[in-house]
């Protein structure tokens, strides 16, 4: 056993952690930003919308790995215009593991966010309003708190979601030791070059790593919300 | 000063079509469930918009279809007791009033401390809205719209969320408060006992028309109106033929009836209350009726009867209400064989 930690590079997981805070971060400010959006939007255009954004959830990651490389590629005009303007680069790169477990993660986000919203009693936002609130303050001090054991289940799902990253990741970012190579990549070629007990041991780090951060999420704000009435 | 309100507004079969000015003090709108008076309260407030129409509050134009002016509910200084209170389930009390006032926290506290004392809800600052009763979150968010300063406070069925022991008290208590706001009231209720209790003038509305409005007092005496009589509490009426101008045929009650009002001909029905009506035990009057009992039911101060005309049974039945300190205990069984339709109580109804 001992053996076998001197030999882990552990780079994988601070990769991997890096990445699903990042991408967590990016959908948790996102997802909510879009939620809000489409609330104001008509029917027809909401369920328009709301299809393509929830997307990258029904579809195989592989599926958004492709439209990715589609998009970033050097051979590709916005990639190579991102590149040449401004030196950025997304293939091959730690970048690219963040958006593709952003695109991949995001749905979730946006998803809770909404249903969380639109749960939220109509008339406490006329009440806002006739008390002359703006609705900036409405929507930060009024909607957001009540809406916020929905925000945080999706902020754990998302965060899930982007930590586990494997299909879009591999397409986009790849597979480079030390920069794109996350734990779920690793478990795989791992497993590839036939490395059982390394592969082993990242299933055994991810398991615990994620448990422990949904059961502090859920911890947290189930303590935030006793004086709400809820059912349960 | 006051309050013009002129507006339409089209649902889906169903057309709000008000039109009144709030006299200074309590104005009471009362109507059945659905009648659009909550609906008139929220084109007000600014949280519905009228397809057209004016509204002005105290000269300041709040929407004026013509013009294109629509300010929005936040501009509008028009207080708003949500029939279920609206208080923010995340906040303490004392962070529910302090959120409506501008300026630094510090600055607002003690403010916020003097207005919890006024509506006597010190001791509660540090609870949450699901830890208060009915009655107090109420005084919770009375004391926030007030703290607000609104131009008018508008109060949504403010008792239909309470039990009928605690609607008493609290309505006293309410009448204390709002009687320092020097602004207009405008209640809606669906209860006539609640607008008479606050309200000196009163609209009625049925069916999204305005269909009378006056001094509360005048429109409980003389509804007019037989949709107004109904929603005054009137329980007998029936239309009518004209026989002369002082004598009409009630068409349902199967009776001939002498009045003391000259029947105009626009009069179209006639309606007496359920405690109006006088039992006799013989037919030696005029405007008297022949009965039998059809139904009854008790409530704790008042018994209901439901009379049958005896001489038709095709007529409808006839209510009559008598409290009960009027009579002794068993007495129900010793029900009159006559009822009088006293001439000076008869409602004559367009």
């Amino acid at each position: 056993m001992l053996d076998l930690m001197k030999t882990i590079d552990w780079s994988p997981l601070f990769i991997s952690l890096k990445t699903g805070i990042l991408a967590t971060v990016l959908t948790f400010f996102l997802g909510i930003g879009a939620a809000r959006l489409i609330m104001k939007l008509n029917n027809t255009a909401k369920s328009i919308v709301d299809g393509i954004l929830t997307l990258p959830l029904v579809l195989p990651p592989t599926v958004a790995g492709f439209f990715l490389l589609l998009i970033f590629s050097l051979r590709r005009p916005f990639g190579k215009f991102l590149f040449e303007e401004f030196n950025i680069k997304m293939v091959q790169t730690w970048p690219g593991c963040v958006i593709a477990a952003f695109v991949i993660a995001f749905p979730l986000m946006y998803r809770n966010a909404r249903a969380a919203f639109e749960q939220v009693d109509v008339d406490m936002i006329h009440a806002g309003r006739t008390l002359g609130l703006s609705e900036r303050k409405i929507f930060w001090k009024i909607i957001v708190p009540i809406a916020a054991p929905g925000l945080a289940s999706g902020t754990v799902l998302a965060f899930a979601r982007a930590i586990g990253e494997y299909g879009a990741t591999a397409m986009l970012a790849g597979n480079i030791l030390g920069k794109t190579r996350t734990v779920s990549v690793a478990i795989a070629s791992e497993v590839a070059a036939g490395n059982w007990d390394k592969a082993g041991f990242w299933v055994f780090v991810i398991v615990i790593l994620s448990f422990f951060i949904v059961a502090v999420i859920n911890y947290i704000s189930g303590k935030n919300m006793k004086h709400v009435n809820r059912w349960i | 000063m006051a309050l013009q309100v002129n507006i339409r507004k089209k649902f889906s079969g169903f057309e709000l079509n008000v039109e009144f000015e709030t006299e200074a003090g309590c104005m009471g709108i009362l109507g059945a469930s659905g009648c659009g008076k909550s609906m008139t309260l929220k084109c007000v407030a600014g949280i519905e918009t009228p397809d057209q129409g004016r509204i002005v509050l105290n000269g300041k134009v709040l929407f004026d279809s013509e013009k294109g002016i629509n300010l929005p509910a936040r501009e509008r200084r028009t207080g708003y007791l949500f029939q279920n209170y609206a208080l923010f389930p995340t906040m303490t009390v004392e962070e529910n009033l302090s959120i409506v006032l501008p300026g630094k926290k510090r600055d607002k506290l003690p403010l916020v401390a003097e207005q919890l004392r006024r509506f006597q809800l010190e001791g509660l600052e540090k609870r949450y809205p699901s830890q208060l009763s009915g009655g107090q979150q109420q005084r919770v968010a009375l004391a926030r719209m007030l703290l607000y300063k609104p131009d008018i406070i508008m109060l949504d069925e403010p008792f239909s969320a309470l039990d009928g022991f605690l609607k008493d008290t609290l309505q006293m208590e309410m009448l204390e408060l709002i009687r320092d706001y020097s602004g207009d009231v405008l209640m809606v209720s669906h209860s006539r006992d609640e607008i008479y209790k606050f309200c000196d003038h009163m609209m009625l509305l049925s069916e999204g028309k305005t269909i009378l409005k006056g001094c509360t007092k005048d429109i409980f005496r003389r509804p007019e109106r037989m949709e107004a009589a109904k929603l005054t509490g009137c329980k007998n009426i029936s239309s009518i033929e004209k026989i002369s101008d002082y004598e009409l045929y009630a068409c349902e009650w199967k009776i001939k009836l002498k009045t003391e009002e000259k029947i105009g001909d626009s009069v179209r029905y006639v309606g007496i209350r359920g405690h109006n009506l006088i039992p006799v035990q013989e037919r030696s009057e005029e405007n008297v009726m022949g009965i039998e009992l059809a139904g009854f039911a008790d409530t704790p101060f008042q018994r209901q009867y439901l009379f049958q005309n005896t001489d038709d049974k095709t007529s409808s039945k006839i209510w009559w209400v008598q409290d009960k300190m009027d009579f002794e205990e068993g007495m129900h069984q010793n029900i009159p064989s006559f009822i009088r339709f006293p001439k000076e109580d008869l409602l004559l109804l367009l």
